[in-house]
């Protein structure tokens, strides 16, 4: 069994709040600079660039209102406007499918079983940003010990609440509900792939996917499913939503690779919320040490 | 005491409102600008300000470059002759916010002057993302035409500036193109920017077939093929009001 810690941010390497806040301050001279004098290159140049490479905490306002969950609407400010909607207690979820013990879990009794720790994990959007965010939760493969896969299982499959009443953007056609997502059963296993029921310390907010989501920290966002009912283990690989959606854009497997560009944009480059500087991309978001072993062999390209 | 029509006077103050209404529209149009300024300095641009600032620009980029391309079927329907003096400013001002969105994406968003590299991403960007080549080759061929407003040249081009100036038609085509295709998900924005743009451009068609039948009697090569002479002599007239 692969006994890995994700790499830990030292509380010292975080941003106070006043460093964050200079650096707003900076984006807003750059950008009165540019408005004064356009072309005067030169001048901008030589303004002080925040080269800095470390992973500091993306503040709890940026986590919390710029979010993509189209369930509560497309803009990013969105979910955090329209997500009061969403009822996330009480809340069941159920483990079924190639399991021993198929069982309907309270969200309540799963935080009893499994007790929260931090995990501050990179997060990379399929859209080229990114951020940097302290979860709570707990491994994934602790519940699935638990229901006992069978021998068949090899995928597992997760599925989000679909009630358009608590979610009114399902009543858009923009994607086809309910969103569904999926894992190979070793990626599920990994130490790295987490159940999420906080941030920050606090509860999971609804525009963050209450009460219970996925994070998948070396793979796109969107695998990161939101405010999930349903995991069933499969034999086959499940459908996912935005691979449904447009299958040239999003694979099944989707991790973060800066050589692999989206059909439209470059991968190779992102903008960690907060700065002004893109950085580059890392493969699997810089977590190639735990995870790269699980696709040795594989072409990324292909199964991108 | 000045009475109506006498003279110099009353052509002077109707020039003089004229500048007028000229400046006031500049002043609205330019409101959706300073508000950017105004939301950066109190933070309220969200969490990704360089975002919000790129899509408000490009917003406003189609929406004036419609609007531009609006005012001469208005024209037309309403027979208000003097709207047509809003179509340079309103172009000029369209050319603006195509300026500060392009300025936008290759400086502070993928960091122009600011960092280094940065013109093979921009040259990789162009040449190989199709939203983006289409979004880029909008704005240059909006540059000639920005060039070419000034009455000299007007003058200068004769019969040809109209035709220059079509490349408008095209470059807001392509503005709403490049919008359609860098969407995710939701393509309703762009959808209706494209049939606004459709709206306006589509009453052109009939006139330019009229057109082509009154030419078709006149010997060729008198008037260039695809301009109408009712039209040129509409455009030549406008020219000479500015």
């Amino acid at each position: 069994m692969l006994i890995l810690r994700p790499p830990r941010i030292h509380p010292s390497e975080i941003t106070d709040e006043a460093l964050f806040w200079n650096r707003r301050l900076f984006l807003g001279a750059a950008v009165g600079a540019l408005a004064a004098a356009v072309p005067s290159a030169l001048a901008a140049s030589r303004l002080p660039a925040p080269r800095s490479r470390d992973d500091e905490l993306t503040p709890y306002d940026d986590v919390t209102t710029y979010n993509n969950f189209y369930e509560f609407g497309l803009d990013k400010r969105d979910p955090s406007r329209n997500a009061h909607t969403l009822r996330p207690h009480p809340w069941t979820v159920r483990v079924e499918g190639e399991v021993h013990n198929p069982k309907v879990y309270d969200v309540d009794e799963l935080a009893r079983r499994y007790p929260a720790e931090e995990r501050v994990y990179r997060l990379r959007c399929v859209e080229a940003w990114s951020m940097v965010i302290p979860w709570l939760g707990f491994e994934l493969n602790r519940l699935l010990k638990d229901v006992e896969p069978t021998s068949h299982a090899r995928y597992v499959a997760f599925q989000t609440l679909h009630d358009p009443d608590q979610m009114p953007g399902q009543r858009s056609g923009v994607l086809p509900w309910p969103y569904v997502e999926g894992l190979r059963l070793d990626e599920a296993m990994h130490p790295l792939t987490i159940l999420v029921t906080g941030l920050y310390g606090k509860p999971l907010p609804n525009q963050n996917g209450a009460p219970l989501r996925l994070a998948v920290p070396w793979k796109y966002g969107f695998k990161s499913i939101k405010s999930i009912v349903r995991i069933r283990l499969t034999r086959d690989q499940p459908p996912t939503t935005w691979n449904l959606a447009a299958p040239r854009e999003y694979g099944f497997y989707s991790n973060v690779n800066p050589d692999v560009d989206h059909p439209r944009w470059s991968q190779k480059r992102e903008r960690r919320i907060g700065e002004l500087l893109r950085r580059p991309t890392l493969m699997f978001n810089g977590y190639g040490d735990q995870v790269a072993s699980l696709y040795a062999g594989m072409d990324l390209r292909r199964d991108y | 005491m000045m009475g109506r029509g006498t003279g110099d006077g009353g052509r002077g103050q109707t020039r003089w409102r004229w500048r007028l209404a000229q400046a006031a529209c500049v002043a609205v149009v330019l409101v959706p600008a300073a508000l950017i300024v105004v939301d950066l300095l109190r933070d309220a641009l969200g969490a990704n300000p360089i975002e919000e600032i790129t899509h408000r620009t490009g917003d406003w980029t189609i929406r004036l470059l419609i609007g531009t391309l609006a005012v001469t079927p208005l024209r037309r329907l309403t027979g208000w002759n003097p709207v047509v003096r809003f179509r340079r400013t309103l172009g000029l001002l369209a050319f603006t916010y195509a300026s500060l969105h392009f300025l936008t994406y290759a400086v502070l968003d993928q960091g122009l002057f600011l960092q280094g590299d940065v013109l093979g991403y921009l040259g990789e960007d162009i040449a190989k993302r199709p939203y983006i080549t289409v979004g880029f080759t909008a704005f240059v061929l909006l540059v000639p035409l920005a060039l070419t407003s000034t009455k000299g040249w007007i003058r200068r081009l004769g019969t040809r500036w109209t035709a220059l100036h079509r490349l408008a038609y095209v470059a807001a085509a392509l503005g709403v193109l490049h919008y359609l295709w860098l969407v995710k998900g939701d393509q309703v924005t762009p959808v209706w920017y494209g049939v606004a743009l459709v709206l306006v451009l589509a009453p052109r068609v009939g006139w330019n077939r009229r057109g082509a039948r009154a030419v078709a009697s006149v010997p060729r090569g008198a008037v260039g093929p695809v301009v109408p002479a009712e039209f040129l002599s509409k455009a030549a007239r406008s020219v000479e009001t500015r």
